[in-house]
């Protein structure tokens, strides 16, 4: 799936989007951020404090409960400052 | 009569309030509000807003429609700027036009209050003596803003 980052969680990531492929037993948005963090400091650094990180599946707003099944992109971002 | 749009350009907030008025004779109110760039004091040179372009356009359409079935509004225009907005300059516009005042207040009050909470879009601040940089932290001001509605 793509993953796609935004504001300061792409600056500690050094990256604003990839391709991964997490293992089966990866199910929910949740996991995902905790398999993420195991894959170097600089995602540890961006994830360090989950309750901050907001989560898009396909473009839409969810939990950090929610189910990857079918998804194609997911997005990670700081609480949003528009407007 | 709806139009959204995501632009790096700046807006015209009278060539948008002749435009809305297109939208049929009935309208008795037009509510507008136009947010801009703060100096903080004469610290801040600029705002850089970042923004998830597939996702904002989405998240706005979503925000618009409910504010349409919320309220009988007859028009709604939301502009969102992004890129480099320098202090004194317009983020972002809201015009709702409905028959009566109380629905074009609501509507455009809710999709301000949506807007900063949901679509995606960071502001990063450039300050005059440029030596540093930081993103603008959310509020829970903000968020209680947007929760009013929720109840209501």
């Amino acid at each position: 799936m793509k993953a796609v980052y935004f504001a300061w969680v792409r600056e500690r990531i050094g990256k604003s989007e990839e391709t991964i492929v997490p293992p089966a037993e990866i199910t929910t948005t949740g996991d995902l951020i905790g398999w993420l963090c195991g894959r170097g400091e600089e995602y540890a650094y961006a994830f360090e404090n989950p309750k901050l990180i907001r989560i898009a599946l396909d473009r839409a707003h969810v939990g950090h409960d929610a189910s990857l099944a079918g998804a194609s992109e997911i997005a990670f971002f700081p609480p949003m400052t528009g407007g | 009569m709806r139009k959204t749009r995501i632009q790096a350009e700046d807006f015209d907030l009278s060539a948008e309030t002749a435009a809305i008025r297109q939208s049929g004779d009935d309208i008795g109110a037009l509510a507008s509000f136009v947010g801009l760039c703060r100096s903080e004091s004469g610290q801040l040179q600029a705002l850089e807003l970042e923004h998830y372009p597939a996702m904002a356009e989405a998240e706005i359409a979503n925000i618009a429609e409910q504010a349409e079935q919320r309220w009988p509004v007859l028009g709604l225009t939301i502009i969102h700027r992004y890129g480099r907005i320098a202090a004194g300059e317009q983020i972002v516009l809201v015009i709702a036009a409905a028959r009566h005042r109380a629905e074009a207040f609501a509507a455009a009050a809710f999709v301000m209050d949506y807007l900063k909470t949901r679509a995606p879009f960071w502001k990063k601040q450039h300050r005059l003596d440029g030596t540093t940089t930081d993103w603008v932290a959310a509020t829970d001001h903000d968020e209680a803003s947007q929760r009013r509605w929720v109840s209501s």
